[in-house]
């Protein structure tokens, strides 16, 4: 079997999980239960095969089971194009998380290389109305998925950029110490600029080309100011040095990558997508993971995980037949969460499905 | 209850914080040193009572010796037109073993790090830049592991020795993220060294 799927999955004192076992045969997974029964707890387990703090960004101490507070581990064997990987990650208590691949050590950056994970999760619902940096996030986990270096230059620029706003706020005045970090932001960040052009292009050729129920989305990066971002060496490199004496007073770096933001516009119509009606909102993120999941299985040879917590919610009867016929199309391995068994009725025996039930503040999995 | 009479566990604990060993291998090491008291104990003893005394960093490049100034920058049989600048201690060591470079050293003692608190002056970059216009130095060879700090550090030196008419350069080859020189088999040194190229 190609393509990506998680084809088995354990997670021991994860949350509300005691311990979960769960066998998977590559269809979509199907999860259905009550509020608080631990279906999410279950999608974040599966965010933490990817790197980072997985989709509630949480630190790895509120992950481990209360009260017991033992620590926590997820194991997977991840298929992935014709292989299979053992992939565990844990953290003991105060201690930050862990991975192994295969049985060795391994940096949390080498996930990016075997799962790549793309999640949709109700917080998301306001993503085109909130802050840019819920956008910003979400570009760079679409951006992460397609190259997966992206993490290691991100984490680069900031460490960059932490010495750079430590100096600032200390008011240190030393031109050369600002001339070498500038020079380092602007070189990790010209790469990351050029990592989320090239996601966003992608993602919009294979909106062009595809057979979908979902509204297109132009996708736009602007600055700020809402100009055409900086996103070569020597133009970041110079606006950085030009806005020493504004970062100065501010205390930190006012330009750069990090401020980026990402704007999209439901194409059929020419209206912004903080604009559209909440149920059209959603279909322009879905229709962008969509894309982006359709342009990695051109690109990396399988789709990736699709995390969709709540994916019914706000979706009319047509769109979620039609969001199920493409992901089933598309072949990915896509988890999704609902309250009832009737929202997925509509998968059949296309998906497997489980549900998921609270026994005393312990979570149960039950094949359906 | 510590399983051995405290002035000896107070030596286990001293051991066990050193690299490369922990709790276990302290107390085994320990106890091997009390069996050997003649052999092993009581040499080691006044060994470490004299590099006590003695050890002291070089005045002039920050190496470790017992002088106040260290044998290399003594020594007659140097290059002195050229200086290789290296984070630690342990990686001019390294240097030393793949017995490729005869030039001078510069021993920085760290890489800048503003969240640190360490400077350009704490890493004695001015004293640098004068033994390059003092000593007529053609040739600073930055040595510097390929972490953000380390790549900071190398253009922070390499801008503050220009105009003084010696020509920069890095090891970039051989050098792995997050890598540090003293990590690195004698042959990657020597292909480093040999591959430098200008900053
Ligand atoms: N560290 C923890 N230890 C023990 N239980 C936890 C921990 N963190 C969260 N929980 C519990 O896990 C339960 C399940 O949470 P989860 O978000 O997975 O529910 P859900 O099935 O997605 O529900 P909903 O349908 O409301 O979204 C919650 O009751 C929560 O209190
Ligand atoms: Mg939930
Ligand atoms: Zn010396």
């Amino acid at each position: 079997m190609s393509g990506l799927s998680v084809a088995a999955l354990t997670l021991s004192h994860f949350r509300s999980h005691k311990m979960a076992e769960m066998a998977l045969d590559g269809r979509p997974v199907a999860l259905f239960g009550p509020n608080g029964a631990g279906k999410t707890n279950l999608l974040e387990g599966v965010s933490l095969l990817s790197p980072g703090r997985g989709l509630r960004r949480a630190a790895a101490d509120e992950i481990a089971r209360k009260p017991e507070a033992l620590g926590w581990k997820v194991s997977a064997e991840l298929q992935s194009l014709c292989q299979i990987h053992e992939v565990e990650t844990w953290a003991e208590p105060g201690a930050s998380r862990s991975v192994t691949v295969d049985g060795k050590t391994a940096p949390q950056l080498a996930l990016g290389r075997i799962a790549r994970v793309v999640w949709l999760i109700p917080a998301m619902d306001r993503l085109w109305i909130e802050g840019a940096e819920g956008r910003r996030r979400f570009l760079d986990r679409m951006t992460l998925s397609f190259e997966p270096r992206h993490g290691e230059v991100v984490l680069a620029y900031d460490k960059a950029m932490r010495e750079r706003n430590r100096l600032l706020k200390d008011q240190v005045q030393d031109p050369g110490w600002y001339d070498a970090l500038e020079g380092r932001m602007a070189s990790f960040g010209a790469q990351i600029m050029a990592n989320r052009q090239m996601a966003v292009s992608r993602v919009a050729m294979a909106q062009d080309g595809a057979e979908t129920s979902f509204p297109k989305a132009d996708q736009e990066l602007i600055d700020p100011d809402g100009n055409a971002p900086l996103d070569t060496e020597p133009d970041l490199r110079a606006a950085l040095q030009a806005g020493r004496s504004t970062d100065l007073r501010a205390g930190r770096t006012l330009q750069g990558p990090h401020r980026i933001d990402l704007h999209a516009l439901f194409a059929a119509k020419g209206i912004p997508a903080k604009q559209c009606s909440t149920g059209e909102q959603k279909a322009l993120l879905l229709s962008l993971i969509l894309s982006n999941a359709r342009a990695l299985a051109q690109d990396f040879g399988a789709p990736p995980l699709l995390l969709l917590d709540e994916v019914a919610a706000h979706l009319d009867a047509d769109r979620r037949a039609a969001l199920y016929d493409e992901i089933c199309a598309l072949k990915a391995q896509a988890w999704m969460t609902g309250t009832g068994a009737d929202l997925f009725a509509d998968l059949g025996d296309r998906a497997q499905t489980f549900e998921v039930t609270d026994d005393q503040g312990t979570s149960e999995i039950r094949a359906h | 209850m510590p399983e051995a009479p405290s002035q000896i566990e107070v030596l286990i604990a001293l051991m066990a914080k050193l690299p490369g060993l922990g709790p276990r291998s302290a107390r085994r090491a320990v106890l091997q040193l009390i069996k050997k008291r003649s052999l092993l104990l009581i040499p080691l003893a006044d060994a470490i009572q004299t590099v006590a005394e003695t050890a002291r960093e070089c005045v002039n490049c920050g190496n470790i010796g017992t002088t106040d100034l260290c044998e290399i920058c003594t020594s007659t049989k140097r290059d002195r037109s050229q200086i290789c600048v290296v984070e630690d201690v342990a990686d001019l060591w390294a240097m030393e073993r793949a017995d490729v470079f005869k030039g001078l050293y510069h021993v920085l003692g760290g890489t800048l790090s503003a969240l640190d608190a360490i400077g350009p002056d704490e890493l004695r970059i001015p004293r640098l830049a004068e033994r390059v216009k003092t000593d007529q130095v053609s040739e600073v060879i930055l040595a510097l592991s390929a972490t953000i700090d380390g790549q900071t550090t190398a253009h922070y030196i390499a801008d503050a020795l220009e105009g003084t008419g010696a020509v920069v350069t890095s090891l970039a080859q051989g050098v792995p993220i997050g890598g540090e020189l003293d990590y690195l088999d004698d042959g990657t040194i020597t292909a480093a060294l040999r591959a430098r190229k200008a900053l």
